[in-house]
């Protein structure tokens, strides 16, 4: 066989067609068949940051899709320790018992942040009502019950606040957001910690309260009632506009809950870790005091590598340029010291 | 020609054979239903065996709900379940059963066909809708009206005194007696209709009016079948979930007052079962559902004997 410049062209251009023919089918087919399925369960929380996130990552990386299912935290846990799921996903990281259930070093990764608002609802009442971080603890362990009560109005002076009963609007349902919650008024009141303390579900003391389910749940209580006072997640005062308190945070300074002032909060404890992962009543003029991540789960030693590599590849790019989706649902993203804190969690994976 | 004693023979075989076959076929079904509740029982006997072996009878008799100490007790669940489900039985009896005489014997074709089909629309509505209603529409509505109303002419009973709440037990049973409604009136017009015919003839012809007739004939007669659709309806109530949840208020707590909110054991399994992470939490919880099972086969059984003795229809007279 001669080598003229034709046959020379043909074997340059034999592998390049292939590739082409290669790349070509693949995109065909590969959505189809050959995208590897990753799966992962837990929080109801992380949802509809993560079912966007993967959705957007999937379009960068066809060759991998993830399918989340949001069954709660509990059952995240579950299925993770199972080893039903590549990734298990929760509001609150897992405690010693569950670790020692879980049968194999696990690594976990702050993946969100999210602020919590307190709403009210205070018909001839104008303006920003302002509380302390201890009245808010007294009005939800029911010490304070009236909204003219002196704690208030000692805190808003000038202002026309009404002589109704105060109405405790919380969670029924278990939730990350009640955690943070009660986190936040464990941290500032001693008597809370004692009587009450820190959980997704817990016995609220107040006399005159309600329970709403779900996010809508307290939000719907809250417009309903006059005199009511509830908390939420940020994204839905966000959404829907509803009133917030101001709260005065740890250093003094009267502040909103917003996506700045949740950053600015997460952004004074770089490293959190799932030991140490409260980052409620941070010092810090901008702080807003209630906040709380949510974490995924994984082992450090994987037994299908190929599989975990992928999964680490997706939930670094959550970490990281996924944030910027995560900001535009309502959540915070998280500030850059922590997205390097995550990575770091996430190569401690042995591949 | 075939003799036409083996003809016989041949016909009594088969029917032997598809006789056997069908009997076998309604045996297997109906072992399939009892194997069904059998094994719901044990499954949930076993899941809530820790939390019965950690609090044994406390467990019915405690109010105290705390996950974060797990210390649970069910009686406010309990007492919030029963009370609802009365409260909504009691209207929804009260209405469906006049609704459906009306409609059974009084009402022109023309206006009973359309009403009987809107009934029946209701009963298929989903709960959340009855849930979402319940929550923007009618807890407001009965806490501005319609309870103060009660308080200022009935105050002085327990059941109507103390601040009022919109998410109360009241709003929850009044939601519930909405759900069930179309269940005993759909259910009960047809007994009536059923029993009508000629007991109605014969009592009009006898000069009783027709309010006599209905009142001492027919729905004697239909009584069974009518608190047949009670208890369905019952059933339906006491394990209502999600339009409960809505407007209860989900405060585990025994109030003397109906205006105060309370919990019921389906909305505390449907509110917590998904973040409860310890043992011994989610045992309480499907313990809870061992009780709703346990407390709908009373009420059941209860309904039962009283439709066996006191309400059958008295023979010989």
């Amino acid at each position: 066989m001669r080598r003229n410049a034709s046959t020379r062209r043909a074997w340059l251009s034999a592998p390049l067609s292939c590739s082409l023919l290669f790349a070509f089918a693949c995109g065909l087919i590969a959505p189809a068949l050959a995208a590897t399925q990753l799966t992962g369960a837990g929080s109801t929380f992380d949802y509809p940051f993560f079912s966007k996130a993967f959705y957007e990552y999937s379009q960068k990386h066809p060759d991998v899709t993830v399918n989340y299912q949001s069954i709660g935290s509990g059952g995240g846990i579950e299925q993770f320790t199972n080893k039903t799921v590549d990734f298990g996903a929760t509001d609150v990281p897992m405690n010693a018992d569950e670790l020692k259930r879980a049968g194999g070093a696990v690594v976990q990764v702050p993946v969100a942040l999210g602020g919590v608002a307190i709403t009210y609802n205070l018909p001839s009442f104008h303006g920003d009502l302002k509380l302390t971080r201890q009245a808010v603890a007294d009005i939800f362990l029911g010490k304070i019950t009236k909204w003219n009560d002196p704690e208030i109005s000692k805190l808003n002076a000038g202002a026309n606040l009404p002589s109704i009963p105060i109405v405790v609007v919380h969670r029924s349902d278990g939730s990350g957001t009640s955690y943070i919650f009660t986190d936040f008024l464990s941290n500032v009141s001693k008597e809370w910690k004692d009587k009450v303390g820190t959980g997704k579900s817990v016995q609220w003391p107040a006399q005159s309260s309600v329970g709403g389910k779900g996010n809508e749940g307290v939000a719907g209580q809250v417009r309903n009632t006059p005199g009511s006072i509830g908390y939420t997640e940020l994204a839905y005062v966000i959404e829907n506009k509803m009133t917030q308190i101001q709260l005065q945070n740890a250093g003094g300074k009267w502040v909103t809950c917003s996506i700045r002032s949740v950053q600015a909060a997460a952004a004074t404890k770089p490293e959190v870790s799932a030991g140490d992962f409260s980052v409620v009543d941070r010092k810090g003029d901008e702080s807003w005091p209630i906040s709380g991540y949510s974490w995924v789960v994984l082992y450090q030693e994987p037994s299908d590598k190929a599989r975990a590599k992928m999964v680490k590849d997706v939930l670094e790019w959550t970490v990281t340029q996924g944030q910027s989706i995560a900001a535009t649902l309502g959540y915070v993203a998280l500030p850059a010291n922590v997205q390097a804190t995550a990575k770091k969690a996430l190569a401690q994976i042995r591949l | 020609m075939i003799p036409f004693d083996r003809l016989e023979a041949l016909h009594a075989r088969r029917s032997v054979l598809s006789d056997r076959t069908f009997v076998g076929a309604v045996y297997c079904a109906t072992i399939v239903f009892v194997g069904v509740v059998l094994g719901l029982f044990v499954m949930l006997f076993q899941g809530s065996w820790p939390a019965i072996k950690a609090f044994g009878l406390k467990f019915l008799v405690t109010s105290e709900w705390n996950p974060v100490t797990s210390h649970f007790g069910a009686l406010p669940m309990i007492y919030g379940t029963v009370v609802s489900s009365t409260i909504a039985i009691l209207l929804a009896g009260f209405v469906g059963i006049f609704a459906a005489a009306y409609l059974a014997d009084f009402a022109p074709a023309f206006i009973a066909r359309p009403l009987s089909f809107l009934i029946e629309l209701l009963a298929a509505v989903p709960s959340v809708v009855f849930g979402l209603w319940g929550l923007f529409v009618l807890a407001p509505f009965l806490r501005d009206s319609v309870d103060p109303f009660l308080q200022s002419h009935f105050g002085f009973l327990p059941l109507f005194s103390g601040p009022i709440f919109g998410s109360s037990l009241l709003t929850a049973g009044v939601v519930l007696a909405i759900m069930i409604v179309p269940t005993v009136c759909a259910i009960s017009r047809d007994v009536i209709v059923a029993v009508l015919g000629e007991h109605r003839e014969g009592s009009l012809a006898l000069g009783a009016t027709r309010w006599e007739t209905m009142w001492r004939v027919i729905l004697p007669g239909a009584r069974s079948g009518i608190f047949g659709a009670l208890v369905l309806a019952l059933g339906r109530a006491l394990g209502e979930t999600i339009a409960t949840t809505m407007v209860i208020g989900n405060k585990p707590a025994i109030a003397a007052s109906l205006f105060e909110p309370s919990y019921t054991l389906a909305s505390v399994v449907a509110n917590e079962f998904t973040e409860a992470t310890t043992d011994l939490y989610q045992s309480a919880l499907i313990e809870l559902g061992l009780l709703l099972f346990l407390v709908s086969m009373v009420v059941n059984g209860f309904a039962r004997v009283l439709t066996w003795t006191v309400l059958r229809p008295s023979r010989g007279r």
